[in-house]
């Protein structure tokens, strides 16, 4: 049985219709990207998972049904959302933020074992802590929501477009840390990304949407290779 | 969105845009129009005044939604610019001697600079402090109004009284019916007016500036211009409106234009309709009926199932009552092109 | 320099009193992004409450902690089922509820109890330990248990997950609903916290004005004045700046000779907003940087 699996997936913003039934699975300790151009419905994709927008189709989650249900339970099974725009408290400090989100955790012990190492794997957060988060860059604000998922001990974690307004060399470091984290926590990652070469690097399965259907899936390193992905998505 | 070379999709866009009509919001309008006029002969003198109240605070509504629904700014206030649209027919008229028709446009003109004034520290102030602010005024007029020093004008508490108008050319109907034909055209030339405005490029800056101030700024808006001359505009709205109601009551006393006044107003402006002309109508009509109807549900607390009245307005019409006739219409006719 | 001392104390005594009502507001914003405007109303109904169990032979104190507990029950209930169905709907709608709330509440106080002024105890002691010449006890003890319960919300909203989650639910509620927060209860728990403080205000000020349907209107403008002034976002702020209005509009009232206590009201807010046009987030408030 696979962590997540998605059957016929439909979304709709008001009366327009976005996705128009998506079918995929992903496995247990696994990387799976989601590449499209905009407004292929990646995004939209991560937030019908989350029960954010309206939707018909089935999604299971460790086998039990969570489509119908209400986003702040839906993340009670183990589901963290790095969303886009990041989602920062603004007014809250780093800190703050981080311990945000543990809300719903009962080990005490565990949250600052957890806290402890999203410092490691992001110092420059440490070095900020009390800072008022709204005045973090935008590469910062990025890890803080990253580092804000992990403080869940989620079992799936999604990602919508971390690399967005990253510079290069920021974006290739925190994917990076997102493949060392996927195998040292075992968290498993669904990446939605506009960005195909650096997604694909870290990813085991990869999809193709446009205009909401799944048009090409794979291997991820299949995909790369893909003559008609290279020229549209990868530029060569 | 289409091809914007093709007169058809310009067409399009216009309509959506109400910049202009179609042919059944045409036909709407002259039936509309048909009604209103020969609505005095089915009704009773008092329920003629009762439907020129309507029209005129149907006008100072507008004037509010100028400010609040097409350009984003708020105000607790208005009742001020009433009363002083109010004052300023009632001191023409007695001890001026200006005939009644001349104290209108006067009354605006001296309501346009007030209110261009307020609108200039008001800038400063966003949402809860502007709430505040306008608030403090409302509360401030009744006071200002009584001030001894000036209530050699101003008639001090006890107001002054005016003298009801005849009709013209004596032609053979009541003053209250005059009375409300005279303010049906009065209302006539301002909705046009505002109709006018609002679907030009005015009206698009000031869209843009209640939607993103600081991306109609980097366009080129002067948002601070734009900003203080609509309150100057929605003051002039407010301000031939207090002038009318004047002549309609023939009575001006400071008590009466007070807070409950402008949150009235409010009222009239989000239950008839945000962001809409024809709203502006049925805000009038909500403001002098609603308050009737709830005391005759319950003589002991009236008031109490007038909030009500509020809240379940607020439930079943969100967009008002416009834009709950919108919906409807809307899905009759999407009914008929599917069935 | 007597009158000044004394003028200034017994402002600071009403400012107490704004300055509860000032951090009732400052609750429900930290927890809800609005203003609620009915509060006024509903402490009023909260002290008629009161002033029943109190005629039922229920002792001061029991009766004190009672209308806090039934004021929290009913802000709660107030937010879950008549402004949940209009959340979401616009600021605007939101504030035709208040008012309508605000017309309900008054219109059926006054149909329940009347509108005949009613007396209302003072728990505090007739005198104090050390004679203090310019405050009596009542107007000390409202100070005290303003000050109180302004500790109590601060260690609150600071120390507590609760009082976190609430602030994040109020600043971000898309973010709050993605960490697990249950957003709608968090404003619940807003509201009734703002009515169980609002009810404490009342209870205050009734025996200094009285007991009676309207008594709470001007207390609550100056309370959001003071909560402007201070500083919409911090509760400390809020309530310094009840002090202040409350100090301020005693020694208007006193000094500028032409205004009688008529005018005291308008000219305490010209001033207030005087003050916020140079300074547009209140005394102590912090601007929030924006990103565009």
């Amino acid at each position: 049985m696979a962590l997540l699996e998605v059957a016929n997936l439909e979304a709709f913003y008001g009366q327009t219709q976005v996705l128009r039934g998506l079918s995929f699975k992903l496995e247990e300790g696994s990387v799976t990207t989601i590449l499209g151009a905009n407004g292929a419905g990646k995004t939209t994709t991560l937030r019908a998972i989350c029960g954010m927008v309206r939707t018909a189709g089935e999604v299971r989650f460790g086998g039990e049904r969570i489509a119908s249900r209400a986003t702040e339970s839906i993340v009670r099974y183990g589901i963290a959302h790095v969303p886009e725009g990041r989602g920062t408290f603004v007014r809250l400090s780093a800190e703050q933020n981080l311990r945000l989100g543990a809300y719903t955790r009962r080990d005490a012990s565990g949250v600052e074992e957890d806290l402890e190492r999203v410092f490691r794997y992001f110092p420059r957060l440490k070095e900020r802590r009390r800072q008022q988060a709204g005045t973090l860059s935008g590469g910062e604000q990025q890890m803080l929501a990253v580092g804000r998922a992990l403080m869940m001990r989620p079992k799936l974690m999604l990602l919508d477009e971390p690399s967005f307004g990253l510079a290069p060399l920021l974006t290739e470091e925190l994917f990076r840390i997102l493949g060392t984290i996927s195998r040292e926590r075992q968290v498993s990652m669904l990446v939605v990304e506009q960005n195909a070469s650096l997604a694909l690097g870290i990813a085991d399965d990869a999809y193709l949407l446009e205009t909401g259907r799944i048009v090409m899936s794979g291997k991820a390193r299949d995909i790369g290779k893909d003559e008609t992905v290279r020229k549209a998505y990868l530029g060569y | 969105m289409g091809d914007q070379s093709k007169p058809e999709t310009r067409e399009l866009a216009a309509l959506a845009s109400g910049a202009r009509l179609s042919r059944r919001q045409v036909v709407g309008l002259v039936a509309a129009l048909a009604a209103a006029l020969v609505l005095p002969w089915f009704l009773s003198d008092y329920r003629t005044f009762q439907f020129t109240l309507a029209i005129i605070y149907a006008i100072a509504v507008l004037g509010l939604n100028i400010l609040i629904g097409y350009n984003g700014q708020f105000s607790l206030g208005h009742a001020a610019f009433y009363a002083v649209g109010a004052y300023t027919a009632a001191i023409l008229m007695d001890p001026g001697g200006v005939a009644y028709y001349w104290t209108i446009p006067a009354a605006g003109a001296v309501c346009l600079v007030v209110g261009f004034l307020f609108g200039l520290p008001a800038l400063r102030l966003e949402g809860l402090y502007l709430a505040l602010a306008t608030f403090a005024l409302s509360v401030a007029t009744p006071q200002l109004l009584k001030y001894d020093a000036i209530s050699k004008w101003t008639g001090g508490v006890q107001g002054v009284a005016i003298i009801k108008p005849d009709p013209p050319f004596d032609l053979p109907i009541s003053q209250d019916r005059w009375l409300y034909y005279f303010t049906l055209v009065v209302m006539l030339v301002m909705f046009v007016g505002a109709w006018n405005l609002l679907r030009g490029r005015t009206g698009r800056a000031l869209k843009a500036i209640r939607d993103n101030p600081i991306a109609a700024s980097a366009m080129g808006v002067n948002t601070a211009l734009y900003k203080s001359l609509t309150f100057g505009v929605s003051a002039l709205y407010t301000g031939i409106a207090g002038a009318l109601g004047a002549i309609a009551i023939q009575f001006v006393a400071p008590d009466s234009f007070n807070l409950f006044l402008s949150i009235s107003f409010l009222v009239g402006v989000v239950i008839g309709g945000l962001a809409s002309i024809p709203g502006a109508v049925f805000g009038g009509v909500v403001i002098v009926f609603i308050p009737n109807l709830a005391e005759q549900v319950s003589k002991a607390a009236p008031w109490a199932i007038y909030g009500i009245f509020l809240i379940l307005f607020m439930y079943f019409m969100p967009t008002g009552i416009w834009g709950f006739i919108r919906m409807l219409y809307a899905r009759f006719t999407r009914g008929r092109r599917a069935g | 320099m007597d009158l000044f001392l004394q003028q200034t104390f017994a402002g600071l005594a009403f400012g107490g009193v704004y300055a509860c009502v000032a951090l009732a507001v400052v609750m429900i914003y930290q927890a809800t992004d609005h203003l609620n405007f009915a509060q006024g109303e509903m402490a009023m109904f909260s002290t008629y409450i009161a002033y029943t169990l109190l005629h039922h032979g229920v002792p001061y104190w029991w009766t004190f902690l009672l209308t806090m507990a039934i004021s929290f029950a009913g802000g709660v209930l107030v937010e879950r089922i008549i402004l949940r169905p209009v959340e979401g709907t616009g600021v605007l709608n939101e504030v035709i509820v208040f008012i309508g709330l605000i017309a309900i509440f008054n219109s059926t106080a006054g149909w329940i109890w009347e509108y005949t002024i009613k007396p209302f105890p003072s728990p505090f002691p007739k005198e104090t330990l050390i004679p203090f010449k310019f405050i009596g006890p009542h107007d000390l003890g409202v100070i005290g248990v303003t000050l109180l319960v302004l500790a109590a919300v601060f260690l609150f909203f600071r120390f507590t997950p609760v009082g976190l989650a609430m602030r994040a639910a109020a600043q971000n509620p898309d973010s709050a609903r993605l960490v697990g927060i249950r957003v709608g209860w968090m404003l619940a728990l807003g509201w009734g916290l703002a009515a169980a403080i609002g009810s404490v205000a009342g209870m205050m000020v009734a025996p200094i004005v009285f007991l009676e349907p309207n008594m709470m209107a001007g207390i609550l403008l100056y309370g959001f004045a003071g909560a402007l002034l201070g500083g919409i976002s911090n509760p400390v702020g809020a309530v310094a700046g009840g002090f202040m209005v409350g100090v301020l509009e005693n020694l208007v009232g006193t000094y500028v000779p032409f205004i009688g206590s008529q005018l005291k009201l308008s000219v305490a807010l010209v001033l207030i907003v005087a003050v916020l046009v140079f300074r547009p987030s209140g005394l102590f408030g912090y601007v929030v940087v924006k990103r565009v």
